[in-house]
C-alpha cells in the first residue's frame, strides 16, 4: 500500500510493466491472482494506470469496443469500461467494475498500441511455445486449433500462451514472450522469452502436413490475426510495415493437422 | 491518344518482399500482391512519367514483350488498381495523390 487508500500492483507483459493504482484492495488482490507470475514491483512500472471502480448499473457489457486518438490521447470505451491513456505522459485512467475482463481488455489494447507505435512487434491471435530454446507461433482465428495444439504439446515444451502471443524484436531477432492471456485451456503462459524459429498458420484436417506460404499470403494472414483495435491510418500503416519485416525474417508455414500428438513431430 | 500518369494513393502502405510488391489499403486493411511486371510499374509510378514511357523503359526492356501489348496490359492493370483505390490514374501529371 502506498498513500492513504491507494493500493498498487504492476503487471509486466513482454518487457513493458504497467502499474495499476486503485483504492480497492480486493481489485488489486484479484489482479495478483489473475496475473500471478507476471507481477513485478510497482516501482518498476513506466506506465501508470489509475483505476476507478464503479458498480453495476453503469455497465453495459455488450457494447462494442471503440478505440480512438485525439490530440495525442487515446480513448477506449466498451460496455464494461471506459479508459483514457496519454502515451507521452505514460499515464492513464480506467473506469470499470471490479471484474477482471475490463482490465484484461485494457491491457491488451495498451500493449497493442505500444507495440504498433514502436514498429517492432505485435500481439497476435496465436498459441506459442518454446521447445529446445526455440519459440514457435501457432496462429489462427477462433476454432483454428490454438487450444488443441497447446493441449497436445509434449512435456518438454514451455507454453507461452494458448490464445494471445506477444512478439517483439529484440536486437536483430523476433522473440515470443509469454502472456497471461489464456484461451479455452484456461492456463496462463510462462513469463519467459525465446527467439522465434517459425510461425505456423493453423488449419484442422485429416492428416498432418506443413506447406510454405508466399510472402503476400503470409502478410495478409498475419495482419488478419494481429490484435489491433484502433481506427488510425498512420498506425495501421506502421503495423503493415512491421508485418512485412516479420515475414522477411521469420519462416512462415501453413500447418494442417489432426488432433493427435504426432503433429508435434513436424514442429522443428 | 492522351498520356496516362500514375501515382500510388495516399492511403496505402507498400513494401517489396522477394519479387512481389505487397500493398495495403490503410482504410480497410485489404492487402494486394503485385507480380514482377506490376511491381516494376508500381515502382516507377511517380506521377510525372507517362505510363507509355514507364512501359517502354522498364517493362519492354526487362520482360521482352511487344510494346503495344505491354502497354495495353499495363493500362488494364493500372485501371484495375485505380478501381481498388490504391493507385491514382490521370490524364495529366499528378503532383499529390
Amino acid at each position: 500500500m502506498s498513500g492513504v487508500g491507494t493500493y498498487r500492483a504492476a503487471i509486466a507483459i513482454g518487457d513493458t510493466p504497467i502499474g495499476v493504482r486503485c483504492a480497492r484492495q480486493d481489485f488489486i488482490r484479484m489482479l495478483e491472482r489473475r496475473y500471478a507470475g507476471f507481477m513485478v514491483a510497482p516501482a518498476d512500472a513506466g506506465i501508470q494506470l489509475d483505476i476507478d471502480i464503479v458498480e453495476g448499473p453503469e455497465v453495459i457489457a455488450d457494447e462494442d469496443l471503440e478505440v480512438s486518438c485525439a490530440a495525442g490521447r487515446w480513448t477506449m470505451t466498451r460496455g464494461d469500461f471506459s479508459a483514457e491513456w496519454d502515451p507521452e505522459a505514460r499515464r492513464g485512467r480506467v473506469r470499470q467494475e471490479v471484474l477482471p475482463y475490463a482490465i484484461d481488455a485494457v491491457l491488451r489494447i495498451m500493449h497493442s498500441l505500444v507495440l504498433a507505435e514502436s514498429g517492432e512487434g505485435f500481439l497476435l491471435h496465436s498459441a506459442s511455445a518454446i521447445r529446445n530454446g526455440r519459440a514457435f507461433l501457432f496462429s489462427g482465428v477462433s476454432g483454428a486449433g490454438k487450444t488443441t495444439i497447446s493441449r497436445l504439446a509434449p512435456a518438454d515444451a514451455t507454453l507461452l500462451s494458448d490464445e494471445i502471443s506477444y512478439v517483439r524484436l529484440v536486437g536483430e531477432r523476433y522473440c515470443a514472450f509469454g502472456t497471461p492471456f489464456a484461451g479455452d485451456l484456461g492456463i496462463s503462459g510462462e513469463k519467459v522469452v525465446a527467439p522465434l524459429h517459425a510461425i505456423y498458420f493453423l488449419n484442422k484436417g485429416d492428416r498432418n502436413r506443413v506447406n510454405p506460404v508466399s510472402p503476400a499470403a503470409a502478410v495478409s494472414t498475419l495482419l488478419r490475426n494481429v490484435l489491433f483495435f484502433a481506427d488510425d491510418e498512420r498506425l495501421v500503416g506502421r503495423v503493415f510495415q512491421t508485418a512485412c519485416e516479420f515475414v522477411s525474417r521469420v519462416p512462415v508455414f501453413e500447418l494442417t493437422f489432426r488432433p493427435d500428438a504426432e503433429v508435434w513431430n513436424l514442429i522443428q | 491518344m492522351s498520356e496516362k500518369y500514375i501515382k500510388p494513393s495516399r492511403n496505402i502502405a507498400a513494401r517489396m518482399l522477394d519479387d512481389e510488391m505487397i500493398v495495403m489499403s490503410v482504410r480497410d486493411s485489404s492487402v494486394y500482391s503485385l507480380n514482377a511486371t506490376a511491381s516494376v510499374i508500381w515502382g516507377a509510378a511517380d506521377g510525372s512519367t507517362p505510363l507509355r514511357e514507364i512501359v517502354a523503359s522498364k517493362v519492354v526492356a526487362q520482360f521482352e514483350v511487344e510494346p503495344e501489348v505491354a502497354y495495353q496490359d499495363a493500362l488494364e492493370l493500372v485501371e484495375e488498381l485505380a478501381r481498388e483505390g490504391i493507385l491514382v490514374v490521370a490524364d495529366h501529371p499528378i503532383h499529390s495523390a
